[in-house]
């Protein structure tokens, strides 16, 4: 860990809380919601998910409570912090249609408050940073995606366990943050260290009741950090596009569209897919209809619908498209692969399709 | 203009070309939108109909028409049906233009092909009557179109007019005809050894069926035509137009933003390929 790492008592989380409200921040943190750990507004650390943990497996994903202290040592539930900047469903315009036919656009204005998301883990900054990489990168920007952006302030939490699923480490996004966060946590067994990489991160803190972290703190950490850096999957190596363009017309593609349900819920799951669709609502008056855009899917029959024609009519076609997209063709889109490897594609497969397994089993042309 | 978000714009002419195909011809209601807006031939717009959504369809006319702007469309589906039932008069929602058009500079002191196949000809019209008005830059200009039936062909006029245009060649197929069919019946390469053309200088644009423009593109890398010299219209899915959707890609291309006009060197790995 870099040096001026401080060191925080767990209560002093209740301090950092109210810093942040009295700075103006909303504050969203990690909170259990439907047997899963979501993110949403807290105001208290009663609110966090204190002694919560999640046996994650393909297909599997549930809480079990062991009656400790840590706050943070759960890993991702289904939610990113992705619906934070990029709505799962807005109005983008409106169009107000006068009784002599005349139309009257006017753009869908949002107002953006300061936000402070607390917990956030290395795979979500990564993904983020991928997210902004399509929606704000050429002439063309995305206001709303930027303005939202813009006002997040990001409290990262080092991984200090990892789920089965994870595979953070082979994809060099974590498990612990390196970037993009303004403050960054890694809870011990009594207490936290704390590291800010922002002016805004420092404004934060400033009034805590920090001290310099020992070079014992500092060790615990680190081998929690490397212990959770130990996982069970692993991607056959950075950059499979060659390897996955140079088997498209594989059989093993088939025989996982007998499994794939193509139900969309690795994509809706994942924190960098970006695809939307765009729908019409016009109001029961027959006056004013909104323009809304919500997530889609490459697993959708309409995503590829031109007419008369669907260009990825079956299953297999649409698990290529996310295999070929995701880990293939995101390294000439952004120069990268388009996985962070946080797993949640793994759990929340209804059918238990694990990606590093396919991807492997591509790899070794098995 | 903001090309997020659709401008007013007036239908000034409404043509109806065949049973099912109609020319709209448009106005931005706003005159500084109107004189501030430029276009290449083979780029496109979004339409909007109130109500019902957006549709991307090219623009036709051409780019020096500083005051007019039109669009012909095939009445298909929601959209299209409903843009066919309005009048002049009526207004509709149009931003663009979107995409990197036809490679007109590229092309001209070169011999052309212009290959059209089944419906899709609305994107190379723009292109034929581009060349035509300027006809001096440009070797001898082939024009070939290929239909299904000769009952889909239409705009003959258009067709003898450019036949009689000095060093142009026109050349028409149907797969199937009737008994007044004066022209060929067969798919459209089988009329290509008619075309009158430089192999060393020569470019190729062509538009329609995949099947179709994945056929040409065969016969004339066979026939020794640079990858690069052959170009094509692309179409798939599209919702943002400003590659944001994710709906048009085609491996790492965004078609509405890359394309929709690619040489063939560029999407060939994947052209053709089922499910991309
Ligand atoms: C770059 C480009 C240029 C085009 N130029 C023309 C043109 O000049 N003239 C013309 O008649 N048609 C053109 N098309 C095709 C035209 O966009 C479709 O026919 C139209 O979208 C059909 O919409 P619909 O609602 O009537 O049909 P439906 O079948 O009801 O389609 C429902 C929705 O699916 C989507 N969709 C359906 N077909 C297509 C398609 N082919 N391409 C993209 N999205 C589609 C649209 O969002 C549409 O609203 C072009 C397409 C592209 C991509
Ligand atoms: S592909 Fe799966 S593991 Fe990778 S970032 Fe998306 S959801 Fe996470
Ligand atoms: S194409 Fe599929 S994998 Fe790629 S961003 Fe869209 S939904 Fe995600
Ligand atoms: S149409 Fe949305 S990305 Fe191309």
């Amino acid at each position: 860990m870099t040096s001026n790492v401080n060191f925080l008592a767990k209560a002093g989380l209740q301090t950092l809380i109210d810093n942040l409200v009295s700075l103006g921040y909303e504050c969203i943190g990690p909170q259990v919601r439907d047997h899963a750990i979501v993110y949403d507004v807290i105001t208290n650390i009663a609110d966090l998910p204190v002694g919560i943990i999640d046996i994650q497996s393909p297909g599997q994903y549930r809480l079990e409570q062991t009656g400790d202290k840590n706050y943070f040592r759960w890993n991702n539930g289904p939610q990113a912090i992705k619906p934070l900047v990029f709505k799962p469903e807005e109005p983008i315009w409106s169009c107000q249609k006068s009784p002599d036919g005349n139309l009257r656009f006017e753009k869908n204005m949002i107002s953006v408050k300061k936000r402070a998301v607390i917990g956030v883990r290395a795979c979500d900054i990564a993904a983020l940073f991928l997210q902004d990489k399509h929606f704000l990168h050429d002439h063309n920007k995305d206001e709303y995606y930027r303005d939202r952006r813009q006002e997040l302030l990001l409290i990262a939490a080092n991984c200090t366990k990892s789920a089965a699923t994870c595979f953070c480490n082979s994809t060099g996004d974590g498990p612990r943050a390196h970037y993009g966060y303004d403050i960054s946590l890694t809870e011990l067994a009594d207490g936290l260290l704390v590291h800010t990489l922002s002016e805004q991160g420092e404004n934060v803190i400033k009034e805590l009741e920090l001290r310099t972290a020992s070079q014992e703190e500092l060790a615990e950490a680190d081998s929690l950090i490397n212990e959770a850096a130990e996982q069970q999957r692993s991607l056959p190596s950075h950059n499979l596009k060659d390897m996955l363009f140079s088997k498209l017309k594989d059989a093993r593609w088939q025989q996982i569209a007998e499994r794939c349900l193509s139900c969309g819920n690795c994509t809706s799951v994942c924190p960098t897919c970006f695809c939307h669709s765009e729908n019409e609502k016009p109001a029961m008056n027959g006056e004013v209809s909104q323009h809304t855009r919500q997530w889609d899917s490459c697993f959708s029959q309409e995503h590829s619908y031109i007419h008369g024609i669907t260009i990825r009519s079956e299953t297999q076609y649409r698990y290529r498209q996310w295999l070929t997209h995701k880990f293939g063709s995101w390294h000439d889109q952004y120069g990268r692969c388009g996985c962070v490897g946080c797993g949640r594609c793994i759990s929340w497969c209804p059918v238990g399709i694990d990606v590093t397994e396919e991807l492997n089993a591509f790899a070794n042309g098995a | 203009m903001d090309i997020r978000f659709p401008h007013e714009a007036e239908i000034v002419e409404r043509i109806q070309e065949s049973p099912n195909l109609f020319t709209l011809r448009l106005r931005f209601t706003d005159p500084q939108t109107q004189q501030a807006y430029q276009f290449e031939p083979g780029q496109f717009n979004m339409l909007y109909l109130y109500g019902a959504g957006e549709v991307p369809i090219s623009i036709v006319s051409d780019p020096m028409d500083d005051n007019l702007y039109d669009h012909t469309i095939r009445a298909v589906g929601r959209v299209t049906q409903g843009l066919a039932d309005l009048h002049k008069g009526d207004y509709i929602g149009v931003r663009g233009p979107f995409g990197r058009g036809w490679p007109l500079e590229q092309a001209e002191q070169k011999d052309i092909v212009i290959v059209t196949g089944g419906l899709g000809c609305a994107p190379t019209v723009s292109v034929i009557n581009y060349i035509m008005k300027r006809r001096e830059r440009f070797g001898t200009v082939n024009i070939v179109q290929g239909v299904k039936h000769s009952n889909d062909f239409f705009w003959k006029e258009r067709y003898d007019m450019w036949r009689n245009s000095p060093n142009t060649n026109v050349l028409l197929a149907a797969d199937a005809g009737d008994a007044i069919w004066p022209w060929h019946i067969g798919p459209v390469t089988s009329l290509f050894d008619q075309l009158e053309y430089d192999p060393d200088n020569v470019l190729i644009m062509m538009c329609g069926p995949e099947g179709m423009m994945r056929a040409v593109s065969h016969h004339m890398i066979e026939n020794n035509i640079d990858e690069q010299s052959l170009w094509l219209s692309m179409e798939r899915n599209m919702q943002c137009a400003i590659g944001h959707c994710g709906h048009c890609q085609f491996g790492e291309k965004f078609i509405c933003k890359d394309g929709p006009v690619f040489s063939y060197h560029e999407i060939s790995s994947l052209f053709g390929i089922k499910g991309y």
